[in-house]
């Protein structure tokens, strides 16, 4: 995957230290993320090994093909937030419009519509219209992402229970649900894996090798100086909202047969596990940093470290607290670098900013 | 609370048998049987050592699931010399649920005891686990029949609405005189269910001097409950007795009573846990209340689990397995077998309970 290409006039306004290149300060984070995404590909071998020699049932067949099941919901959606958190937006209404989702094509079905594809057409569009509002608030009304899809999870959340109520649907024919569970032939993986992947590579191209991506990262570090150079910013980001919840719903159709029951509390709370693979990959939550490879890696190696921690008895608390530690540190180590090597610098005045 | 005290389907009555094993009796050294093949006799097989039990509650940390699986089911499991674990999600949902199911299926557990948060959810992941060599119980709360081997239902309807009667006529003592029930909804179905099989005891002789005068809906709320209650009193001034069959109606009206004149007058029963009740039990207040006994839940899916991971039951209508010092048990129709009448708390005994 290409470089992202610093933007022109890029580097955070108003953050950016005084009388420092922004060049170089975009190259240095750039340095800073390459050996994160670097780190994040030894972790996840480092525990798949340790984990496969240490633990009974790591690495075996079945182990990738749980892991591969619950890694898709998540990957489906980190795909997309990735992106708008480059943009320096977020999307926190994610897992309710997941629940939405699969709360009406449950009732859809109820309704009589047996046709899969109608289904799964519904829900995608509905998807990118509950995403579309989040961008006309956050767009057309300049409000903060932040603000809104909090609104936004409460109220998709509350409508999904509207729809279902405390019911669940869960009489879907057999042949559906294990259809989007089955495996691809002579493997134990789940075919679903290979729509991640295309997806990924459809999400990557679009970040790192045209000029929408490039123009992302620059709205990311300054979206004013973005809309200077021509790059529609309101735009992007009314897009980038709607892709997020076509995906979400697309996860939601995915968990409603992986787990043959549609419930208004279906994902709740997967809102955290994405923004938490998302930083963890080395993306910014201020925006214009990182990469999609990083955070398809903290995806999987999230989904794995669960896993192999759960099968070595370790208790859902102290996961909890594993995962959270593993967040902060993901969040506060490259800026913690960053300061250090700030300081170093300003010992050594003479010192050449650092070149690529 | 109320919400997991259901109306059961079981039809099957267990057989509480006098007989209170010693656990080390059943515990023999005799080979197991093989797979597929049920215990005619109950007591001449036993359960297989060194199998692996885990038990998979709604959420952990939770003093009712702890209750059940750290201090019966454990218990039972070092009865027949197996392996108990107790794992689960923090939350209770349906998706974490799944994840430690196939956790558990991985690990090789020669039994999953599960307390379902969807009927539909988790099978998927416990058909797997069946798949791959493990015997799932249902405990608390159930999946679909096809989806386990066996139900442990905590109290049936009738044996709800017997016990609840029972206990009301002996706190009011032999004259009897008006009482009063203190539902949670009106449309409860499990509410409703006892509440009809209430009316039917009631008209049996021997309950003759009680007469019901009225049913009331606290909405499982605590300030509604505590005012139907206070309602109940100034509209009936001859009640003797009240009958709240939800956990939060009767702590709401233990809690009017107590602070009231009628306080040791008018007599309180229903169901609810020993944690709401203490108080209200020692100050004389209530005298009794009953529920289920979540340590002799687990107690007994442990056993269950044994037998069928030993081949000696199968889950089939009509089989017979020996659960340690609660004796022997039938599996009822669609593999459900029920603990047994519901648990009574007094004051004797509320302190050995904590939840």
């Amino acid at each position: 995957m290409a470089e992202p290409t610093p933007a022109p006039g890029g580097g955070r306004a108003g953050r950016a230290p005084a009388g420092r290149g922004t060049a170089g300060r975009t190259a240095r984070w750039r340095g800073v993320a390459g050996s994160w995404d670097a780190a994040l590909l030894v972790a996840l071998a480092l525990v798949v090994v340790a984990g496969a020699l240490a633990v009974e049932g790591v690495a075996s067949p079945r182990f990738w093909r749980f892991v591969t099941l619950e890694v898709i919901p998540i990957a489906l959606i980190a795909l997309p937030m990735t992106l708008v958190i480059i943009t320096g937006e977020i999307d926190l209404s994610v897992a309710s419009i997941l629940g939405l989702t699969c709360t009406v094509m449950g009732q859809l079905w109820l309704w009589g519509i047996s046709s899969l594809p109608v289904l799964i057409a519904v829900a995608l569009l509905l998807g990118a219209l509950l995403g579309a509002v989040n961008g006309v608030f956050v767009t057309a009304f300049g409000l903060p992402s932040l603000a809104v899809t909090i609104g936004t999870l409460a109220l998709y959340r509350g409508l999904a229970y509207v729809v279902l109520g405390d019911r669940a649907v869960a009489d879907y024919p057999p042949g559906w649900t294990t259809g989007a569970i089955a495996a691809i032939p002579g493997l134990t993986i789940p075919w679903m894996i290979i729509v991640v992947a295309v997806l990924a590579v459809v999400f990557g191209l679009l970040l790192h090798a045209t000029p929408i991506g490039r123009g992302l990262y620059a709205m990311g570090n300054n979206a004013e100086a973005a809309r200077f150079t021509g790059i529609h910013v309101a735009r992007a980001k009314f897009w980038l909202f709607v892709a997020t919840g076509a995906m979400s719903a697309l996860a939601g159709v995915f968990w409603t047969l992986r787990y043959a029951s549609a419930r208004a509390d279906n994902g709740n709370g997967l809102e955290l596990a994405v923004v938490a693979a998302v930083l963890l990959g080395g993306v910014s939550i201020f925006g214009g940093r990182g990469r999609l490879v990083g955070v398809i890696a903290a995806v999987v190696l999230l989904g794995i470290l669960r896993n192999v921690l759960q099968l070595a008895y370790v208790p859902a608390n102290t996961l909890t607290i594993i995962t959270g530690s593993l967040l902060i540190v993901s969040v506060v180590g490259p800026n913690v670098a960053a300061m250090l090597r700030d300081r170093l610098r300003r010992r050594r005045p003479a010192a050449p900013l650092p070149q690529e | 609370m109320s919400a997991r005290i259901r109306g059961g389907r079981a039809v099957a009555l267990a057989l509480l048998t006098a007989l209170t094993l010693a656990a080390a009796g059943c515990a023999g050294e005799e080979p197991a049987t093989t797979a597929g093949q049920p215990a005619a006799g109950g007591g001449a097989k036993t359960i297989k050592e060194g199998l692996k039990i885990a038990f998979l509650p709604k959420q952990v940390n939770n003093p009712y699931f702890d209750a059940s699986d750290n201090k019966g089911g454990k218990v039972a499991v070092e009865e027949v010399k197996g392996v108990y674990s107790q794992t689960g999600p923090s939350e209770a949902s349906p998706s974490a649920q799944v994840s430690y199911i196939n956790t558990l299926s991985q690990q090789g557990a020669d039994v999953i005891v599960v307390s379902a948060n969807d009927k539909d959810a988790i099978c998927g992941a416990l058909q797997e686990a069946r798949t791959a060599g493990a015997k799932v119980v249902t405990y608390d709360s159930d999946t679909n029949p096809s989806c386990r081997d066996v139900f442990i239902n905590q109290a049936s309807a009738e044996g709800i609405a017997a016990s609840q009667v029972k206990l009301i006529s002996e706190a009011v003592g032999p004259d009897g005189g008006e009482i009063a029930i203190l539902s949670a909804t009106a449309n409860a179905t499990n509410q409703n269910a006892w509440i009809a099989m209430m009316k039917t005891e009631l008209a049996k002789p021997e309950h003759g001097r009680l007469k019901l005068v009225a049913t009331v809906y606290g909405d499982d709320d605590d300030q509604k409950s505590f005012q139907e209650a206070q309602g109940l009193l100034a509209k009936h001034p001859n009640l003797k007795g009240i009958i709240s069959p939800t956990t939060v109606g009767v702590a709401a009206a233990a809690r009017y009573l107590s602070g009231s004149e009628y306080k040791g007058k008018v007599q309180l029963t229903g169901l609810g846990t020993p944690n709401q009740m203490r108080a209200y039990v020692k100050d004389g207040t209530v005298k009794s209340f009953a529920l289920w006994n979540p340590s002799d839940l687990g107690y007994l899916a442990a056993y269950a689990g044994g037998a069928l991971a030993s081949g000696l039951i199968t889950g089939k209508e009509g089989e017979k397995f020996t659960a340690g010092r609660l004796g022997e048990y039938t599996v009822g129709k669609d593999g459900v077998v029920l603990l047994g009448d519901p648990f009574v708390f007094t004051k004797d005994n509320i302190d050995e309970f904590d939840f």
